[in-house]
């Protein structure tokens, strides 16, 4: 069965390319614009691992993630979180509400790709 | 009895008794020889002793006669001598100043005591004289360590206050004052003097509970021993500002106590943080939107160029990654634009600068210049108002550095130093007149670490300048053949330049400090039973339209000073004039010397009413006449919100209390006679003056007469005013 990942972040540029790379995994993939959006997505889709950008509009990835942790059906959903905060509070932080893992941008391709594996890897 | 009285009773005296024991004894002889004799014997011995009888009486009066005259000099020795040395030696014990005792007349015995005792007058005189001494070098040496302390607080940059157990300030410095003004709300009016002022409650500006969780902390380091036992903390003020506090204790050692050190006041340094804390938060935003927003457009970039790397990339996908990276890096150059424009406004020199005032550092540079080069410098044009932000030391030795090199390698002469305002900042030029020196030159010059004498330092000029935020630069003026290097330096902001220029104001040492309240203890006792001589009293005055309140005359005019410790403290004082929202009378004119025009502008009682409120709170009113003026304060009561239910001491009533004969007790014909110059008569604040040195000249004779305690003021000048009322 194909894996099926949520791309969740604002800004279309890197919305391009992280789609790119999903797609060429071979996952199925669903994009967001927002937290709100991506919220619906993940109710609607669930999807097996969530790239979750932490500053959106609306509803922040920290929101979001909590919010997934708070519901039984969903609560299971992989999240990645990926952000542009560098600082190691906002990794705490972030790994404190459920994120099963971090990255901060700017990041390497490839180890972006490597953690999604791992990530899935490890659930199967 | 007169002392030749008594001699004569004394030689009458003897006299008698000579006579007396005589005629006793002959009559003893003839009874003891009569008796036995047989009748015929005592015929025969009368025959044979009758003839020599009339002898016999005048060998009697001659006896007699010796007697008498013996007995003067007898008297003077051994009777009237002693009995005056008793006196002078009585004397001598009680008095202070020792004298010979006058012992002349008195035997060789008595002179030797006399001198025995002299001598020893002498030994205690001395005594008493080097104790008297001590004791009064040891006080001039406490006065002058006093004022040594005083005056250093005084010169300090930072705000320091001291303050007792109980939170009352007995020390703070001019820093302190100008600091406390801007904490002030009303620092129009009472010019923060509500706020600072010796006895006052440090409470007013600080939370209680703070202060004693500080003291808390302090009390358990020192317990533990804590070498440096000072604590600090933020605090907002009422007024917005943010405060840094720093508190020290201020310890004294009780010998009787085992020399442990107990904690008997504490030593408050205050720091504004407020403008610092606001231009770091600024920057901290400013670094924080860089990082994000860079991370972010960092992050595309890197994934799209990672992307392109893909062989498998089709043109119309290749093209669209593309378009991302060049979408990015283009608003990464805005972004960094706005930053660079942003930051250059905040961007201020971190390295601390000083205040300066801008002669003194032209004077100083001059002084610089010709003690290390023997060269002339002479001060040019210098705008005498300007205040400089500097590192006054490294920017002497920059000027001094140049100013050297101009004679070491162009033999210049003489200098000039010149000091202008442009725009926000200052231009300061040293001028030469003849050769301009090369560019090649000035870059050098610019950039070689600088040296003075012999001494190379590690900065160079340009080092400097940047520490300042400055700019420099060489120019030629062709017109007047002179060429010279000029410094951009900052200036003071304008809020700055105030606070220098009230720091500047009070230049003398005034009654910032009283030591004596280290010992006033919690004011637990009830105000009327308080001694007069420790409680703080504020004196005031008022001048007014006119007489009658109720008809509607006003106040246009309110000054007051404080007393406390028995001290009045002319430099803590408050003056203002008030609209009165009215005409002034014409007739008044003369008396107040107000006239309308001063009053255009002025707060009205409404508002004045309440800092002066503010100003004496905590301690006792004190006005001459005072009923009038507290007549006019009461009916404000309702419109300007503030009650003035303290105490309140008359210094007419007090006066004719001590001095009910006299025909007037009107301020000048008191200050008179108390021998009170009296400057500034008629406006409010010389009024209070006077009214505050009439006052604490009544303290003492008020103590005279028993009246000790403010109740007891309180109660006899009732009666006096009861007993004026009846005539």
């Amino acid at each position: 069965m194909k894996n099926k990942v949520l791309i969740a972040d604002d800004e279309p540029n890197i919305l391009i390319s992280l789609e790119y790379l999903m797609k060429r995994e071979g996952y199925s993939v669903s994009v967001a614009r927002d937290g709100a959006e991506a919220l619906d997505a993940i109710r609607r889709e669930h999807p097996t691992l969530v790239l979750l950008d932490v500053m959106m509009p609306g509803k922040t990835g920290f929101e979001v993630c909590q919010e997934v942790r708070a519901d039984d059906e969903l609560k299971d959903t992989l999240i990645l979180m990926l952000t542009a905060k560098g600082r190691d509070t906002d990794v705490a932080k972030g790994v404190a509400l459920g994120a099963d893992d971090y990255i901060t941008k700017p990041f390497s391709t490839k180890e972006l790709v490597q953690k999604v594996r791992d990530l899935l890897a490890a659930k199967t | 009895m007169s002392r030749a009285g008594r001699q004569l009773a004394v030689v009458g005296g003897a006299v008698a008794a000579t006579a007396l024991l005589v005629g006793l004894w002959i009559a003893l002889v003839a009874v003891l020889a009569w008796v036995p004799l047989p009748s015929e014997r005592r015929d025969a011995l009368f025959e044979l002793l009758g003839p020599g009888l009339p002898a016999a009486v005048v060998a009697l009066l001659v006896i007699l006669g010796l007697v008498a005259a013996a007995m003067p000099p007898i008297y003077r020795r051994w009777i009237a001598a002693p009995a005056r040395l008793l006196e002078q030696a009585r004397v001598l014990a009680a008095g202070d100043t020792p004298r010979e005792l006058d012992a002349q007349e008195a035997s060789a015995d008595l002179r030797g005591l006399a001198q025995v005792v002299s001598e020893l007058a002498r030994q205690r005189a001395q005594l008493r004289g080097d104790i008297a001494a001590q004791v009064e070098e040891a006080s001039r040496n406490v006065e002058q360590e006093r004022s040594r302390l005083a005056a250093l607080m005084s010169e300090l940059t930072q705000s320091v206050v001291v303050c007792n157990l109980d939170g009352r300030v007995l020390l703070y410095n001019n820093r302190a004052r100008v600091q406390f003004r801007s904490l002030s709300l009303t620092p129009a009016l009472a010019d923060g003097a509500e706020l600072i002022g010796l006895g006052r409650s440090i409470y007013t500006v600080f939370d209680r509970q703070l202060v004693a969780h500080a003291l808390e902390n302090i009390r358990q380091r020192l317990e533990r021993g804590v070498a440096n036992p000072s604590t600090q903390f933020v605090t907002t003020t009422r007024a917005g500002l943010l405060l840094r506090v720093q508190m020290a204790p201020v310890s004294s050692t009780n010998a009787e106590a085992g020399g442990e050190p107990t904690l008997s006041g504490f030593v408050l340094m205050l720091d504004n943080i407020t403008s610092d804390f606001e231009q770091e938060s600024a920057r901290d935003r400013l670094l924080h939107g860089l990082i994000e927003d860079s991370r972010s457009s960092l992050g595309n970039m890197q994934a799209a160029v990672e992307v392109l790397d893909d062989p498998e990339l089709d043109v119309s996908m290749r093209e669209r990654f593309q378009h991302v990276i060049h979408e990015e890096v283009h608003a990464m150059s805005g972004r960094i634009q706005t930053l660079a424009a942003q930051a250059a406004q905040q961007m201020k020199t971190r390295w601390p600068l000083e205040d300066m005032r801008g002669t003194d550092l032209v004077a100083a540079a001059q002084r610089r210049i010709e003690a290390a080069y023997g060269l002339r410098a002479e001060i040019g044009e210098v705008d005498e108002i300007l205040w400089m932000k500097v590192d006054s030391f490294s920017l002497l030795q920059a000027l001094a550095y140049l100013a050297g090199r101009l004679v070491e390698e162009y033999g210049i002469k003489i200098v000039w130093l010149r000091l202008r305002p442009a725009d926000s900042r200052a231009h300061l030029d040293l001028v030469w007149s003849g050769q301009a020196i090369s560019s090649e030159a000035m870059a050098s010059w610019e950039i070689d670490p600088i040296r003075v004498g012999s001494e190379v330092g590690s900065l160079s000029v340009r080092d400097i300048v940047q520490r300042h935020g400055g700019e420099f630069w060489f120019e030629r003026d062709r017109a007047r053949q002179q060429a010279f290097f000029r410094f951009l330096l900052p200036l003071t902001s304008a809020q700055e330049e105030l606070n220098a220029a009230a720091f500047a104001r009070h230049a003398g040492r005034p009654e910032y400090y009283d030591f004596d309240l280290f010992q006033v203890t919690g004011l637990s006792r009830e105000l009327d039973e308080r001694r007069l001589s420790e409680l703080s009293y504020t004196v005031f005055d008022t001048e007014t339209t006119g007489l009658d309140p109720s008809a509607g005359d006003e106040i246009i005019q309110l000054g007051a000073t404080r007393v406390v410790n028995g001290r009045l403290l002319k430099a803590e004082w408050f003056e203002q004039l008030v609209d009165p929202r009215r005409p002034i009378p014409e007739a008044s004119i003369p008396i107040h010397g107000i006239t309308p025009e001063m009053l255009i502008g002025k707060p009205t009682i409404d508002e004045v009413l309440p800092a002066f409120h503010a100003f004496a709170q905590d301690t006792v009113l004190v006005a001459h006449n005072a009923a009038f003026d507290m007549r006019f304060l009461q009916l404000k009561e309702q419109t300007s919100g503030v009650r003035f239910e303290q105490p309140v001491l008359d210094t007419l009533l007090l006066s004719a209390l001590m001095h009910p004969n006299q025909e007037s007790h009107q301020l000048e014909a008191i200050a008179e006679r108390f021998g009170v110059a009296i400057t500034g008569r008629h406006t409010a604040l010389g009024d209070a003056m006077v009214t505050a040195e009439i006052f604490l000249k009544l303290l003492p004779l008020l103590a005279e007469r028993g009246i000790h305690t403010l109740g007891q003021a309180r109660e006899a000048a009732q009666e006096t005013y009861y007993a004026r009322i009846k005539y």
